[in-house]
């Protein structure tokens, strides 16, 4: 669904062509999830350990990973569910045993309300599932320091949040994930909080090199249309960054006249 | 850390009370306006009668927030009745001491024939539900009806007597994950009327059976009042406190609550005209409960009448229960095709008023566009005792997992 060309994502060690990022969670149905990611065609589908089957015998009743097309787009197993980084590190392992990517969006959230990530807790854990050779990809709140930090033991991306899980409210963070993209050697991917493609969008303007959406597609009324909508924003808000924003009015006054010309005779 | 039991008289709950029955319409539409209820005073005025005439107004809000926190989504679980043996006397409950009903206790063996049962009609998540009795519903016998349940379904929560929080531990070490107590009814002197004898006639030891959990490390709480033993809207306001204490002081558990209402039993108990919770009151209570609590979980049981229970499912309810037993070894002795008992189960807590079959229920959600989940939880989560030791190594082979399963599997 390419529109604008735009440079393909690199991360870990994968070049993606798109930079949206789907999450699986929340749909009405494992088929309108399907179609829906088959209709946006992002970079990869997260999806929860804690709902699959993992022992490959195909549960009719934990069935969500056959609803998944790993031809199509990376499945990224994420460890929801996890109070520790004990927790999240088993997860993973499952994961990855039970033939999955050895990849994981490390996520760690001990507040069971507003989900928000455990920093400790996700520090450790990414220092031993990077040891182990995973690909980690942390969700985190937008504080630069964790990310800068994660990013030194070894993490492919950060994932910093514009606002609490399903909340849609935004880039709230936005000064923060200003700093964590100036400073980060690695893919910056804003998750969480991004309810509309002008969200997305945003995102992508200020430098972020993918956005997650979930709640804002699985719970509206035609999540296939939206999360074409949402493709269709994250493309148009890389492409405005690659080729560069005229800077807003910062109150700067342009001369009509040059007033260092004198400087040339 | 002052506990609810002490915390309780001290909070302006008649205050609260008064406004639920007594609230003008124009401060019920002040907070349906607003599109959530950010205190107790705003709660109180959506539990009023002139708020009832709004229904339909409230319902939406709830839904929407339902639908916005928990996506279309329900999650799915089976209550197991491990024991119908109970040392108390409790005047509404088919249990009670002194009625005359077959006792017995499953064998542990016998409660993993009947997961195994559960299993197969796709329970991923189960509730074991006890009577109170220190011989025959011990600990240890608990612990392992918990590790024969969890290769079968990995979310096993506990409805059990309360204990104390090092009587929990090994219950939660053993990868039981969720707690469940009702206080029945918050108001203490119906509370001390209603039961008796035993240990449950202790009010405030039951009030903080849920901080007890929380300090034994249950991931999820489960509260309740048993509606029908006292005045409705007294309930929904004491219940509400309860749970913004514990969202304050348990933060590391995940809260549900549950608003059943009282069902026929043993001992004919007789719900006064007075304290009746009619239905288009419990759909006013449950869409208030979400206003004010919008990320907390809200359990319906078969308790409710098939039409009613659909009808709720897409209003605020974030899990179900479906073709229930409140029968120890009830599930033995059902039709598999049609998930209806064979014969009559007299052992039973109270009988269900939706008998219809897992599988009906589930075709039911998807058909209001709502996708039954079964499995929301891994054995990787369910205690570090089980899973460990079999997990020190990875692989990237998927073949390897045939292998680990194994080794997990026996392991139990």
């Amino acid at each position: 669904m390419s529109v604008l060309s735009t440079q393909p994502l690199v991360l870990g060690g994968r070049t993606f062509a798109s930079r949206l990022f789907v999450g699986t969670g929340k749909f009405s149905s494992p088929q309108l999830m399907k179609e829906t990611l088959a209709a946006c065609r992002p970079a990869l589908a997260t999806v929860a350990l804690k709902r699959a089957d993992l022992s490959g015998a195909h549960d009719p009743f934990a069935d969500i990973l056959d609803f998944l097309e790993p031809d199509k787009y990376l499945v990224l197993p994420n460890t929801a569910g996890a109070l520790n980084a004990d927790e999240a590190v088993r997860l993973a392992r499952l994961g990855a045993a039970s033939g999955l990517p050895k990849w994981v969006k490390l996520e760690i959230h001990p507040d069971p309300n507003y989900l928000l990530p455990d920093p400790i807790e996700t520090l450790r854990a990414a220092e031993i599932l990077v040891r182990e050779g995973f690909i980690v990809l942390p969700y985190i709140n937008a504080d630069p320091v964790l990310a800068l930090r994660l990013q030194d033991v070894g993490c492919a991306a950060v994932m910093p949040l514009g606002a609490p899980i399903g909340s849609n409210r935004g880039l709230e963070t936005r000064a923060q994930i200003a700093i964590i993209i100036e400073q980060a050697r690695v893919p910056v991917v804003v998750d969480a909080g991004i309810g509309r493609p002008s969200h997305a969008a945003e995102a992508m303007e200020m430098g972020a090199d993918a956005v997650l959406v979930n709640t804002a597609i699985a719970v509206s009324p035609d999540p296939v249309r939206t999360a074409k909508a949402f493709a269709l924003a994250v493309e148009a808000g890389r492409a405005a960054y690659e080729t560069g924003l005229p800077s807003s009015s910062t109150g700067h006054a342009s001369a009509t006249s040059p007033l260092t010309a004198f400087l040339n005779s | 850390m002052p506990a609810f039991s002490e915390v309780l008289p001290t909070l302006p709950l008649a205050r609260w009370i008064e406004r639920a029955q007594t609230a003008r319409e124009d401060e019920a539409l002040t907070v349906l306006r607003s599109g959530r209820a950010r205190s107790m005073e705003d709660f109180a005025a959506l539990l009023s009668p002139t708020a009832a005439p709004h229904l339909e107004v409230l319902a939406a809000l709830s839904q929407k927030l339902t639908r916005h926190f928990f996506g279309n989504t329900i999650r799915f679980f089976a209550p197991i009745y491990l024991s119908n043996e109970c040392v108390n006397v409790c005047k509404y409950c088919g249990f009670s001491r002194h009625n005359a009903i077959p006792r017995i206790t499953l064998p542990a063996a016998k409660v993993e024939d009947e997961t195994r049962l559960l299993a197969g009609r796709g329970f991923r998540s189960l509730l074991i539900v006890a009577g109170e009795h220190p011989k025959y519903v011990s600990n240890g016998y608990v612990e392992e009806c918990v590790r024969r349940c969890l290769p079968l379904t990995p979310q096993v929560a506990l409805e059990l007597g309360p204990l104390e929080t090092a009587e929990y531990a090994p219950l939660v070490a053993a990868g039981a994950e969720g707690l469940v107590v009702y206080q029945e009814t918050y108001h203490e002197p119906t509370y001390r009327e209603l039961h008796t004898a035993g240990p449950k006639k202790h009010y405030a030891w039951r009030l903080d059976t849920p901080e007890r959990g929380h300090a034994a490390g249950f991931r999820r709480l489960g509260i309740g009042a048993l509606f029908g033993l006292h005045d409705w809207r007294f309930e929904a306001v004491a219940l509400a406190a309860h749970a913004r204490h514990l969202l304050k002081h348990c933060w590391r558990s995940y809260l549900t609550i549950a608003l059943p209402r009282l069902r026929p039993a043993a001992g004919g108990f007789q719900v006064s005209p007075e304290n009746i919770l009619g239905d288009r009151e419990l759909v006013q209570l449950m869409c208030a409960m979400r206003l004010l609590l919008p990320t907390t979980g809200i359990v319906l049981s078969t308790r409710e009448p098939a039409p009613l229970r659909d009808g709720l499912c897409t209003l605020g309810v974030t899990h179900m229960s479906a073709g229930s037993s409140t029968e120890p070894g009830g599930y033995s002795h059902f039709d598999e095709s049609q998930w209806t008992p064979t014969r009559a189960q007299p052992g039973e807590q109270f009988h269900i008023a939706d008998e219809r079959p897992p599988q009906i229920v589930a075709a039911m959600l998807r058909a209001r566009g709502l996708d039954p989940v079964w499995k929301d939880h891994d054995l990787a989560l369910a205690g570090p005792s089980h899973i460990s030791h079999a997990l020190t190594t990875t692989s990237t082979s998927g073949e390897n997992s045939v292998v680990l399963n194994q080794a997990l599997s026996t392991k139990r």
